[in-house]
């Protein structure tokens, strides 16, 4: 059994925290720099190049690359043969997150009530946190700095298996086409095809944390990706809606089992400021 | 890319020269709104009240900035989606307000309303904070501090770069 201090865990989930609030996913940067010699667009042009300048500013500046710095999620694999001590791990999360915030200072956009009072927590606490146990003696944290703006237009639906694999299609582009420039594209798309109706959303908010532009492993499912993004580039309302070829810099699908009745699709977005990393204890 | 240079408060005439898409370096002062904003401003105007700025000659920022690290003017800028604040905007628009600052497509009757009180909704680049707080010479919590992000705060511009959306 390996023990792993709760201290431990806390340090590592507010040095990513600090680390990706002013620093970009490079590979989203390289993805861009692509996207702006690719652009013909003039007013898209010049969008992306103060996306790009944004992405060498923030870091230096100290200022969050975006105005919303998000709301922290974690997506956790605990290894069987790890006991954690001291505090639980959402303990240890929310307090990296409280610190965080006070620090850096990060904006404090979470609400205590959704509905009636509204009333803010103050320091971005609680952290949204998913835990999965998996074999071995580490722990694997998946964090992202998540905005309001795409996690607003994300969406799902349990689509009937007759569908097929153009009508799933048809389901993302046109939920993409229909969220227009209030997502903040260029956007990373999340595709969660499978488990029920509460695991595929979480499967395409893992779905954003694959390595951008990855190739999928099976053929099937990359071409499907592949024609995806195409498709809404073609379509779409280009970066921040000023038209031009990029709406979408990759999209990225992960499948799992479900029941034989269901198809359930989930598409999480990612806005242009892609702030995640993985941290391994 | 050719830029235009304004100054608020803004003439009805400067108004009408612009068109969608021109980018337009903003100076001047402006207070921010989100959606609680919007709600307690328009629970003034219900009860008679007046608002503690003049609204026709500013611009309402649809925006919640994080706060400034210590010793600097502000935290990082931008827009929020201002589809958000659609429903508030025809009595914004009544009681006076021309020009709003935020991101993203507005509702077909917003877009009429605007069009129709001679407003101009300006386009600010989401996720570009740390170029636009090089635009922002002053910021302070101008009313309702409890709403922290979410508060008025009061922002003197200076060439802020955004584009017309709709005029």
């Amino acid at each position: 059994m390996r023990k792993i201090s709760s201290e431990q865990i806390q340090q590592a989930v507010y040095q990513a925290i600090t680390e990706v609030s002013y620093h970009c996913d490079p590979k989203v940067t390289e993805a861009l720099q692509q996207a702006l010699e690719g652009e013909s667009n003039e007013l898209a042009q010049d969008v992306l190049s103060s996306i790009l300048e944004n992405h060498r500013i923030s870091p230096e500046s100290m200022i969050p690359l975006c105005q919303d710095t998000g709301s922290t999620v974690v997506l956790a694999e605990i290894g069987a043969g790890v006991q954690i001590l001291g505090q639980s791990l959402p303990e240890a999360i929310n307090a990296a997150v409280r610190q965080a915030q006070h620090d850096c200072p990060l904006r404090a956009s979470t609400v205590s009530e959704p509905l009636f009072e509204r009333k803010n927590t103050g320091d971005n606490t609680p952290a949204i946190i998913h835990v999965e146990y998996v074999a071995g003696e580490r722990i694997r944290l998946l964090i992202a700095q998540k905005g309001g703006g795409a996690e607003n237009m994300s969406f799902m639906k349990m689509l009937s298996p007759a569908i097929g694999t153009d009508g799933i299609i048809d389901f993302v582009c046109e939920g993409i086409l229909a969220a227009g420039s209030r997502p903040c594209p260029p956007l990373i798309l999340g595709v969660g095809i499978g488990s029920n109706f509460e695991g595929a959303p979480l499967l395409a908010k893992k779905a954003l944390f694959e390595p951008l532009g990855r190739a999928h492993p099976d053929a099937k499912y990359h071409q499907m990706e592949r024609q995806i993004t195409e498709r809404i580039n073609t379509l779409g309302c280009g970066v921040q809606g000023f038209r031009g070829n990029c709406t979408v810099l990759a999209t990225h699908i992960l499948h799992t089992p479900c029941h034989i009745a269901s198809l359930p699709v989930a598409v999480n977005l990612q806005c242009h400021a892609h702030r995640h990393c993985e941290v391994i204890i | 890319m050719k830029e235009i240079r304004i100054s608020l408060p803004i003439s009805t005439e400067e108004i009408r020269a612009l068109h969608p898409n021109d980018k337009v370096l903003l100076s001047g002062i402006v207070y921010t709104a989100r959606d609680e904003a919007h709600k307690r401003m328009l629970a003034l105007l219900k009860h008679g009240e007046k608002l503690p700025f003049d609204i026709g000659k500013t611009a309402l920022f649809y925006c919640g900035p994080s706060p400034a690290a210590e010793g600097r003017v502000c935290g990082a800028i931008g827009p929020t989606t201002s589809s958000r604040m659609d429903p508030y905007t025809r009595e914004m628009l009544k009681a006076g307000l021309k020009v709003m600052i935020g991101k993203g497509e507005r509702a077909v009757e917003t877009q009429q309303d605007i069009k129709a009180a001679g407003g101009l909704y300006l386009l600010a680049i989401g996720g570009i904070s740390a170029v636009l707080s090089q635009s922002i010479v002053s910021c302070e919590t101008f009313l309702w501090p409890d709403l922290g992000a979410e508060a008025v705060y009061k922002m003197e511009l200076r060439d802020f770069p955004c584009y017309v959306g709709i005029v």
